[in-house]
């Protein structure tokens, strides 16, 4: 136990010292792109990992925030009402989302999702009056909370690094509420969680409603980061993404999704500039995820690891059990 | 004022009629066996008295008042419990978990996104104390993928006494488990307060006549004989469709 939060300690010290010791622009940027990711991953993994519900259109749903975040500041609005607009719409369009999409579990509610996600592509690229369809819409500035402009890469990464804190903090403590474990509870017996006297339903909106509410805060930060929305964001591509994000780091688990987002926004954006066919790669290393650990890298991993330690505690006995024999 | 009465309950899948025109009235404190041979519509009868299935007409009270259209959860805040035939319990968690769980659903703190589960000492106590009283208070915190069969059904049981239900409604506590497991869950069964109505559906004769004061019997849904244990054993129509000869 202590050895864990050893290890988490060191771990915060890497991030909140990173701009000292990562050189360059660029990788510090990348890492800022790890963690809003890996907010996008912990939000849909509320529904993945926790719910058991998996969508396939919550790249739509983090378009919806990133777009009416653009759009309110290119209607002139400041950052603060920008930004409170941007998450109120997020979670009424999740709402909706939430509404129709619950009518099913399983596939039905995969398919329902994906159409869902679909339909707001499709909206992002033909109301062009709103979305500037094609061409997108630019946001001229970032924000600056309490007078530090976030404008240089370092600024932002802080920027992203806090709110990634609270994010994780926050889906810890719901993890472990008696909501969470209700919540878990429906994804293994909703049957037997409604004969306990449990709103199966009310438990998954409100599920759905903080898994929005975690999308649309990672895709503010998107939208700040790279200053641009374009109906590309939308697409089913993106949704799979994140999916991946989540499954392969390990859906259900918190390190998890922290993990996947670092190993697809590395392989994305890192190693495609020495791979061409970084797609080709990332393919691959998802095959072996799978192969190897079907739980995803995190749990996986633990699993490895404790094998191997069994195995080296095994080894240890038989040797000091055949020095007794000996005499 | 009876614990449970149904009036006229009908249901059909399609053409089949599962249930047809069942009346039935249980009253307090009451062991009420539910025999009938495989089809008979026993389980389909729970799972209409829970709430899972709708009836297509007719009516069931719960202690006087009318919960025909009650939702199924509510019926729980209202005092019902249930076990399942098959063992639906949560597997990737420990045994405390599981009645955890049961004891939350009837709280107002199954809502808290906040505080931490862990910590709540009256959940956990309670808990421990359900389990005691199956004797499975060594192994609480033992995951359930590790437990046998009967101590799953135990847990089962566990799980519906520890919302303190009023009317409980066992579907084949016995099934599949040894004799001596019969036996303990037989005494775990006979401990149970009498303010406490039972339902029971079971196919082991021994144990559930000895258990059981009135029995109802089930054939294609319809209820062919009812009354107390000795005149429902003496009826010729029990013997033809279900004992045998």
């Amino acid at each position: 136990m202590s050895g864990r939060y050893f290890a988490l300690g060191i771990a915060i010290v890497a991030l909140a010292t990173l701009p000292n010791w990562m050189t360059g622009v660029y990788y510090i940027n990348v890492a800022s792109q790890i963690l809003f990711y890996a907010v996008f991953a912990l939000g849909l993994n509320v529904l993945v990992g926790y719910a058991g519900l998996v969508s396939l259109g919550h790249a739509g749903l983090f378009g919806v925030t990133a777009y009416a975040t653009g759009y309110m500041l290119q209607l002139g609005y400041g950052h603060p009402i920008a930004i409170l607009v941007a998450l109120i719409v997020s979670l009424f369009a999740m709402a909706i989302y939430a509404a129709l999409s619950l009518r099913s579990t399983g596939i039905g509610f995969i398919m329902i999702t994906l159409a869902l996600g679909e339909i707001l592509w499709g909206l992002a690229y033909r109301w062009i009056s709103l979305t500037g369809g094609d061409n997108g819409l630019s946001l001229q500035t970032r924000p600056e909370p309490f007078g530090y402009s976030l404008s240089d890469a370092n600024a932002f990464y802080y920027a992203t690094l806090v709110v990634f804190f609270l994010s994780l903090g926050a889906i810890t403590i719901f993890v472990h509420s008696p909501l969470g474990a209700a919540l878990k509870g429906t994804r293994d017996q909703p049957r037997r969680m409604n004969a306990l006297g449990y709103h199966v339903w009310a438990i998954r909106f409100i599920a759905c409603l903080f898994s929005g509410l975690l999308t649309a805060v990672s895709a503010i930060l998107f939208v700040y980061y790279t200053q641009f929305i374009s109906p590309q964001t939308l697409a089913l591509t993106s949704s799979a993404e994140v999916l991946l994000m989540v499954i392969s780091g390990g859906a259900g688990t918190l390190l998890g999704p922290i993990f996947g987002a670092g190993l697809v926004v590395v392989v994305k954006t890192v190693v495609s500039g020495f791979i061409e066919r970084w797609n080709f790669l990332l393919g691959a290393i998802f095959v072996a995820i799978v192969i190897l650990m079907p739980e995803g890298l995190v749990p996986g991993s633990v699993r490895l690891w404790r094998l191997a330690w069994r195995k080296r505690e095994r080894a240890a006995k038989v040797v000091s059990g055949g020095a007794e024999a000996k005499p | 004022m009876s614990a449970l009465t149904i009036k006229g309950l009908c249901k059909s899948f399609g053409g089949l009629h599962v249930t047809t025109n069942v009346d039935l009235n249980v009253e307090p404190g009451e062991r009420r066996l539910i025999i009938g041979p495989n089809g008979a519509g026993k389980t389909t009868l729970f799972n209409l008295i829970t709430g899972e299935l709708t009836p297509d007409s007719g009516s069931i009270e719960l202690l006087g008042q009318d919960i025909t259209h009650v939702p199924s959860r509510r019926r729980a805040h209202l005092g019902m419990a249930r076990t399942y035939q098959i063992i639906t319990l949560f597997a990737r968690d420990t045994i405390i978990h599981n009645v955890t769980l049961a004891l939350l659903g009837l709280s107002p703190s199954r809502w808290n996104p906040l505080i931490d589960l862990r910590r709540q000492g009256h959940f956990v106590e309670n808990a421990q104390k359900a389990l005691e009283q199956v004797g499975l208070g060594h192994i609480a915190n033992r995951p359930l993928a590790q437990t046998s069969y009967g101590e799953r059904r135990r847990v089962e049981i566990a799980m519906a006494l520890t919302q303190n239900p009023k009317v409980l409604l066992l579907d084949e506590p016995f099934a599949g488990l040894s004799i001596d497991e019969r036996r303990d869950v037989h005494q775990l069964l006979l401990a149970i307060p009498r303010d406490v109505t039972i339902v029971m559906i079971e196919h082991n004769m021994d144990v559930a006549l000895e258990f059981a004061e009135r029995i109802t019997l089930l054939h294609f849904g319809e209820v062919i004989v009812e009354g107390n244990r000795a005149e429902v054993v003496a009826d010729p129509r029990t013997r033809e469709v279900y004992l045998g000869h």
